[in-house]
């Protein structure tokens, strides 16, 4: 079983935001949520001071002095403006970002998430999602439901080193759209094809479904 | 009165007597804003301890770029103070990492936010500050918090430079500096953090006074030696690649 792919799980991130909102998007799976076709008029924040940021350059058309937090060569919408790097933080500090979509390695069901440092590594990598973690009103985050060896990474707690705590707000995965309410994760959407049973025997919490479960249209 | 420009003729000349045991921010964030000309020229000086302050350590990606790794591979560092000390795909392997693994070489790692303002700190006179990223982290064990208004902050010392390495669009003889799209990133307060601000150039540069004052990035008084980037091949400009996704 698989259920979304990668744009699918960006998708049901993207169909969330709302009109007006400024958004911030980690590098891998988030930035697919910018392909999203949605009626809500977003600003896209990048944590190299592009504030406004349009969809990728085409090829041929890039400019070498212009790229988003994951180094994509990206175009500027007209309502755009560059600060540099302790001003493009100050907006993410003093709480301007209505949401930080990221990727994590696990995310526990107290709304804790890790995403910076893999067991046994002496580095990590943790650029700015710890400050957006910390202070981006919402933390939404995609993930791969289970590891490769089908291990579970939505866990009652995190076992890696914690990125922050309790700031996860939605979880998007292959298997459907979650949130995290203490000692469970609630349920909220569930991926096509995917039934509740395979959902609990791959999840390290309990998770509650709704009376009535609204599948996601892929 | 006409005061001197700060141009210098080459880059070995821009970093010229740099001592053991400094301190060297890189500016640049992915490839816009990259000092790759003065790192590369830095490996040829014989400065050895340096502490080295940047975004990372140096890209996963190929062709290779002069970055913090050459450095560390010369045995020129002593620590690294970086937002990224492993890449960021745990499955892509940085040059400086088996370093680090080996035990050859420090580092200091801290979130990119806290890094920017602790030099945008050091640059204000202001010698600490309260943040609330990485509160309740392995980043915070042990180290000093305190409650504001019911939320807790850890407290984060500025990070003073003894040189900046950066990279401009454009300057003038004063110094004052123009920079385009997210090529400015961490290089303005690289700069200030620091006692001496180097930096590579991608224009010739413009007589003092060509640019209106209303639309100047960086003042020249935080500016110290500037040297323009000649083209490819003998000047290095950042490459266009194919990030993965």
């Amino acid at each position: 079983m698989s259920g979304l792919n990668r744009q699918q799980m960006a998708d049901a991130i993207a169909h969330r935001f709302q009109d007006g909102w400024i958004v911030n998007l980690g590098v891998g799976i988030p930035t697919m949520c910018s392909n999203t076709p949605i009626s809500a008029d977003i600003i896209y924040h990048s944590e190299n001071g592009v504030i406004g940021y349009g969809p990728l350059a085409a090829p041929g058309a890039e400019d070498m002095h212009l790229v988003n937090a994951g180094g994509q060569h990206v175009t500027l919408k007209p309502e755009a403006a560059v600060v540099h790097h302790a001003d493009s933080f100050a907006i993410i500090r003093s709480g301007r970002i209505d949401v930080t979509v990221m990727g994590a390695y696990e995310v526990a069901a107290n709304g804790d998430f890790a995403n910076w440092k893999v067991a046994g590594a002496k580095g990590g990598g943790i650029g700015g999602a710890m400050d957006l973690a910390a202070c981006a009103k919402r933390v939404f985050i995609i993930l791969e439901h289970t590891q490769r060896n089908g291990a579970p990474r939505l866990l009652a707690h995190c076992a890696l080193p914690i990125t922050a705590r309790g700031v996860v707000k939605l979880v998007a995965t292959n298997y459907g759209l979650f949130e995290p309410a203490g000692a469970g994760f609630n349920l909220i959407e569930i991926a096509p094809g995917i039934t509740v049973e395979q959902i609990r025997a791959a999840t390290g919490a309990p998770v509650h479904v709704p009376d009535t479960l609204k599948t996601i249209s892929a | 009165m006409t005061r001197g420009s700060k141009e210098v003729a080459s880059f070995a000349e821009a970093v010229a007597g740099i001592e053991d045991g400094a301190t060297i921010g890189f500016g640049g964030f992915a490839m816009p804003g990259v000092p790759f000309n003065l790192m590369q020229a830095l490996q040829h000086t014989g400065a050895k301890h340096l502490t080295c302050v940047a975004n990372t350590t140096g890209g996963a990606a190929q062709p290779r770029m002069p970055d913090i790794g050459h450095l560390v591979e010369r045995g020129m560092v002593r620590k690294v103070i970086c937002a990224f000390t492993a890449a960021t795909r745990a499955s892509d392997e940085l040059p400086f990492t088996k370093y680090y693994e080996a035990g050859e070489v420090e580092a200091e790692l801290v979130p990119q936010g806290t890094l920017a303002e602790r030099l945008r700190a050091a640059g204000a006179g202001i010698p600490a500050f309260y943040t609330p990223t990485a509160v309740g982290t392995e980043l915070a064990e042990g180290r000093e918090t305190r409650v504001f208004a019911g939320r807790e902050y850890l407290l984060e010392a500025a990070l003073p430079l003894d040189y900046a390495f950066i990279r401009a669009h454009r300057a003038d003889a004063a110094g004052n500096l123009r920079f385009r799209r997210s090529q400015r990133n961490f290089n303005p307060v690289m700069a200030m953090a620091a006692r001496v601000a180097i930096v590579e150039v991608e224009n010739a540069i413009e007589p003092t006074g060509s640019f209106d004052p209303d639309d100047i990035h960086l003042a020249g008084i935080f500016v110290h030696r500037l040297v323009v980037i000649p083209p490819a091949p003998d000047g290095i400009w950042p490459q266009l690649r194919e990030p993965k996704r």
